[in-house]
């Protein structure tokens, strides 16, 4: 779409939107829900991590192995990662389409982000569910 | 532009700037930090050597920016909420940003202090 048309929405702002998905308001809905629930999740993991007994000082394989030893904190972090990821890919995909131009650089940097997303969910969530304390 | 828009340049603009800079921030470093915890995967020494890196001066100091960094997008997302759906959210978003500013600093005077309290017992001695 060129840049110089008037959106229809602003010819005729009162019309009734027709045949148009409900993308962007599931998108805006889903930033403040996933939103209110990471700030718990992620200053909660920010806490723990840098502030509280000692904070990154004492974090080391064994510290990683005793907390993935609850299923409280395997859910949190899945939680976290999955939440966040999608959170802040939605985030970069709103900023792309804001400042890049032309279609192909908006093309190109979306495709990028969302094989980047995809790849840091999975990678996460296996590392997650395969985690293994008695590894060599 | 004409002065006297109620928006450019005053804080609903700069709150709105520093939400997107912070969330790419924070972004990038999620991407960094999942391949990092990845190396539980490798071997318990790949893990520690990485982790190693996070406990240097240099880069501790980046952890209190990145603590900052998300605090402030938790708190200013609070803030928008609040916009979008409390009714008196749009005439007090601007008195917002101060309140949010200083629930950041009450939290991160203790937080730095905390954070940095053995980077600075290592290089200034006990």
């Amino acid at each position: 779409m060129s840049h110089n048309q008037t959106p229809s929405a602003l010819l005729a702002p009162r019309s009734a939107r027709s045949g148009r998905s409900n993308y962007e308001l599931y998108s805006w809905m889903f930033m403040r829900i996933s939103g209110i629930i990471l700030v718990f999740l992620v200053l909660g993991h920010l806490l723990i991590m840098n502030i509280l007994d000692g904070g990154v000082q004492r974090i080391n394989f064994g510290f990683v192995a005793g907390r993935w030893s609850s299923p409280f904190w395997q859910v949190w972090d899945l939680l976290q990662l999955w939440l966040a990821m999608i959170h802040g890919g939605n985030g970069l995909r709103t900023i792309i389409n804001d400042y890049a131009e032309r279609d192909s650089t908006r093309l190109i940097l979306k495709s990028l982000l969302y094989v980047a997303v995809v790849f840091t969910i999975l990678l996460g969530t296996l590392v997650i569910f395969t985690f293994d304390p008695n590894i060599a | 532009m004409a002065s006297g828009t109620l928006y450019k340049g005053r804080e609903g603009m700069w709150s709105w700037v520093a939400h997107r800079i912070t969330g790419v921030a924070v972004f990038f470093f999620l991407f960094v930090h999942v391949l990092d915890t990845a190396l539980v995967r490798v071997s318990p020494d790949a893990y520690d050597r990485v982790i190693a890196s996070y406990k240097t001066p240099l880069v501790n100091l980046m952890e209190v920016g990145l603590v900052g960094a998300v605090l402030y997008h938790a708190l200013n997302g609070i803030r928008l909420i609040l916009v979008d759906f409390w009714s008196k959210g749009p005439k007090y978003q601007r008195q917002m940003v101060w309140v949010i500013s200083v629930i950041w600093l009450v939290v991160m005077i203790p937080g730095f202090y905390f954070m940095t309290k053995h980077t600075f017992e290592q290089m200034f001695g006990a």
